[in-house]
C-alpha cells in the first residue's frame, strides 16, 4: 500500500492538525516507511481469531448510581485560557 | 548516602540519624546542581519539596511512619500532581498546573514520601530515546553523548546519577525497562491493571502502566507496595487483595526454569549486549536455575501490531488537547476549527503528530478492519505465545534492548529504526504481562546492558525474588557513573 500526499492532508484534516506542503511531504516519507513495517500484519490469516482489546478480558465494572463528584468549577476554570461567567470561551463559529 | 537503598534511608530516618528535611535538601541540592548537565527534571520546587519533608518529619516524630515516609522520590511528569506544573513533556501542557493528584501520587503522599521534582520525558511518553521532549533531550549519565532511553529517561537518569533515590515511570511499550537498561538501573512494569491510571496522562490506554524505577530489585519491591492497589476511578484497575512484594525476596532459586525465547537471541543483538546477557544467565545457572529454550513465534509481529494499536489509542486520547479548556492555545486563528488546527499543530511536536496521523488513518473508514481489528487479533496471538511458553518455564529472560544506548541524534530522523529499539519490550505490553530490567554489565563505550525478565500475570513477587538473588551475588546495580567534572 502506498500513501499519497492527499492522504496525508486528508488525515491531518481529520485529526485537526494544520499541516503545510513541506511538512506534509516530509511526513509522507516517514509514514510510508512506518506503513511498510505495519504491512507485515497483512500476511497473517487471523480470520478465526477474536480481537483482544484488554489483557485480562475483563468486563466493565458498575458502581452504585450515586453522586460522587463535588462541584469544582472554580478550581478547574482557574487554569483555562479564557472563561466568562462560568463558561469556557471559544472563538465564534456561527457568523 | 547517595548509594543507600530505600530501606537503608528509611532506617536512618526512623532512627532519627537524619531528618527528611536534611535528606531532601541534600538530594535537592544535587538535583539542582546537576540538572543543567543532564536535563533530567522539568520542574524542581525546593519550597514544596521541603514542606513535604517537614510534614514527613512530623509523621516520623509521631510514630506514624511507613517504609517510604520522608524518602525523596522523583515523579515522572506524566502524573498529574496538585499544585505542580504537569507538562507531560509537551508544549501543549507547558502552562498546566494540575488541580488534582493522580492515583499514584496520592499513594506516595499517603505513604509520606517527598516529591523531589517532576522528571523529563518524551512528549506524551512517545519515544524511545527521550529526544522528543519539548524541554530538550535528557543525557545518559554514563555518557552524555548517549540517549538515556525513553520515555521515562528523565526518571532513569535521575536514579542513575543519584539525583533521587528512586523514581516513578510509565511503560507503554518499554518506557520503564528500556531507559532502565540504558542507564544501568532496575525498573519494573507491573501486570496491566495493578497500578492506577487515574490522573496519569493517557497515551495508549490498553497498554500504559505505571511502575517503579530504582537502583535495586529490593527498592522496586518497596515502591511497588506503595504504587499498586485498586482504584475505583480507573475502570481498568483490577480488584485484588493487596500484596507484600518483599515477601519472596530471599527465596533460593533452585529449580527455577528460565525460558530463553529462541526469537530473542538472534543476529539483531549486538555482540556486547549478547556477552553481558550470556554472562548473567551463567550466573543464574550458578544460583541453581536451569535454562530451557522456548519459542515466541509471533515476536516479529509485535512492533507492527504496536504501531497500529498505540497510535490508534493515542489519536483518540490526545483529541482532548484542543486549546479550549486548558493548555496551549494558538495566539491567532480565524475560527474555532482554525484554532483547533493551529493549537494542535503548534502545541504538539513532530513525533506526537506523526502518531496521531497514523492512528487517525488506521481508524478511518475503510481501514479500521484491515489495520485496527487485524492488530487486535494478532495481539491475541502474541499473548497466546506467552501462555504457551509459560507452560515450559517459570520466567522468561532475554536482552532488554538489542544494543547499548545509542548516540543523541543517531536515530532521530528514522522513526522505523527508533521503533525497533523497543522490539523486545513491546510484546509484554501487548500481552499485559509484567516485565522488568536489571543491570547486568557494560558494553561498548562503557554503556550499561540490561537483562529483561518477563513473568506470568501477577508474578511480580517472584520476578523481584529472581532479580534480588542475582543482585545479592553481583554488584552491577551498585555501580555509579563518574561525576561530571564541573560539579563541586
Amino acid at each position: 500500500m502506498s500513501l499519497s500526499l492527499d492522504d496525508v492532508k486528508r488525515v491531518a484534516s481529520l485529526a485537526r492538525i494544520e499541516i503545510g506542503e513541506e511538512e506534509a511531504a516530509t511526513v509522507l516519507g516517514q509514514l510510508s516507511g512506518i506503513f511498510s513495517l505495519i504491512q507485515q500484519m497483512q500476511a497473517v490469516d487471523a480470520t478465526a481469531i477474536a480481537p483482544m482489546a484488554h489483557a485480562q478480558d475483563v468486563t466493565q465494572r458498575l458502581r452504585p448510581d450515586v453522586v460522587t463528584e463535588t462541584d469544582q468549577r472554580e478550581l478547574f476554570q482557574s487554569i483555562a485560557p479564557q472563561v466568562q461567567a462560568g463558561l469556557y470561551l471559544v472563538p465564534k463559529v456561527i457568523e | 548516602m547517595l548509594n543507600a537503598s530505600l530501606s537503608q534511608l528509611s532506617a536512618l530516618l526512623a532512627a532519627k540519624k537524619i531528618s527528611s528535611v536534611e535528606l531532601t535538601a541534600e538530594f535537592f541540592k544535587r538535583a539542582q546542581a546537576l540538572n543543567s548537565h543532564y536535563n533530567a527534571f522539568i520542574t524542581l520546587s525546593e519550597e514544596t519539596s521541603l514542606a513535604q519533608a517537614r510534614a514527613a518529619d512530623r509523621l516520623i516524630a509521631s510514630g506514624g511512619a511507613k517504609p517510604l515516609t520522608g524518602v525523596p522520590i522523583a515523579q515522572k511528569d506524566i502524573f498529574c500532581t496538585k499544585g505542580w506544573l504537569t507538562t507531560c513533556g509537551s508544549r501543549m501542557l507547558s502552562n498546566f498546573v494540575s488541580p488534582y493528584d493522580a492515583g499514584v501520587i496520592e499513594r506516595f503522599n499517603a505513604a509520606g514520601a517527598v516529591n523531589i521534582g517532576k522528571t523529563n520525558m518524551d512528549e506524551f511518553a512517545m519515544g524511545s530515546s527521550n529526544e522528543t521532549s519539548f524541554y530538550g533531550p535528557v543525557k545518559n549519565p554514563w555518557d552524555i553523548a548517549a540517549v538515556p532511553g525513553g520515555s521515562s529517561g528523565g526518571s532513569a537518569c535521575a536514579v542513575a546519577a543519584r539525583l533521587a533515590p528512586a523514581a516513578t515511570g510509565t511503560d507503554t511499550g518499554g518506557s520503564i525497562r528500556q531507559p532502565a537498561a540504558l542507564c544501568g538501573i532496575s525498573g519494573l512494569k507491573p501486570t496491566y491493571g495493578l497500578a492506577s491510571r487515574y490522573g496519569m496522562i493517557a497515551f495508549a490506554s490498553s497498554l500504559d502502566q505505571a511502575g517503579p524505577m530504582a537502583k535495586s530489585a529490593e527498592d522496586l519491591a518497596l515502591m511497588l507496595n506503595v504504587m499498586t492497589g485498586f482504584d475505583p476511578r480507573d475502570s481498568t484497575s483490577l480488584q485484588r487483595e493487596p500484596e507484600d512484594y518483599t515477601r519472596d525476596l530471599q527465596k533460593p532459586l533452585d529449580g527455577l526454569r528460565i525460558g530463553l525465547p529462541k526469537e530473542y537471541f538472534v543476529d539483531e543483538i549486538s555482540d556486547d549486549v549478547a556477552r553481558a546477557v550470556e554472562a548473567s544467565l551463567a550466573e543464574y545457572r550458578k544460583l541453581g536455575a536451569k535454562t530451557v529454550e522456548v519459542s515466541l513465534p509471533n515476536t516479529s509481529l509485535s512492533v507492527p501490531v504496536y504501531y497500529v494499536l498505540a497510535p490508534a489509542e493515542a489519536s483518540s486520547n490526545l483529541s482532548r488537547f484542543d486549546g479550549v479548556r486548558y493548555g496551549y492555545r494558538a495566539p491567532e486563528y480565524d475560527d474555532l476549527n482554525d484554532m483547533y488546527r493551529k493549537s494542535r499543530a503548534h502545541g504538539f511536536g513532530a513525533e506526537v503528530k506523526r502518531r496521531i496521523l497514523i492512528g487517525t488513518y488506521v481508524l478511518s473508514h475503510g481501514y479500521y478492519d484491515a489495520y485496527y481489528i487485524q492488530a487486535q487479533k494478532l495481539r491475541r496471538l502474541i499473548a497466546q505465545d506467552f501462555a504457551e511458553a509459560f507452560k515450559q518455564c517459570d520466567i522468561i529472560m532475554g536482552p532488554t534492548s538489542p544494543t547499548v544506548a545509542f548516540n543523541l541524534g543517531e536515530k532521530s530522523n528514522d522513526p522505523v529504526q527508533m521503533y525497533l529499539s523497543d522490539a523486545y519490550t513491546i510484546a509484554v505490553n501487548l500481552a499485559g504481562l509484567p516485565g522488568m530490567s536489571i543491570p547486568v554489565g557494560f558494553g561498548n563505550k562503557n554503556r550499561p546492558v540490561g537483562l529483561h525478565i518477563v513473568g506470568n500475570y501477577f508474578s511480580e513477587a517472584q520476578m523481584l525474588n529472581v532479580a534480588h538473588r542475582y543482585q545479592l551475588a553481583t554488584d552491577w546495580h551498585t555501580r555509579m557513573p563518574a561525576e561530571p567534572g564541573n560539579i563541586d
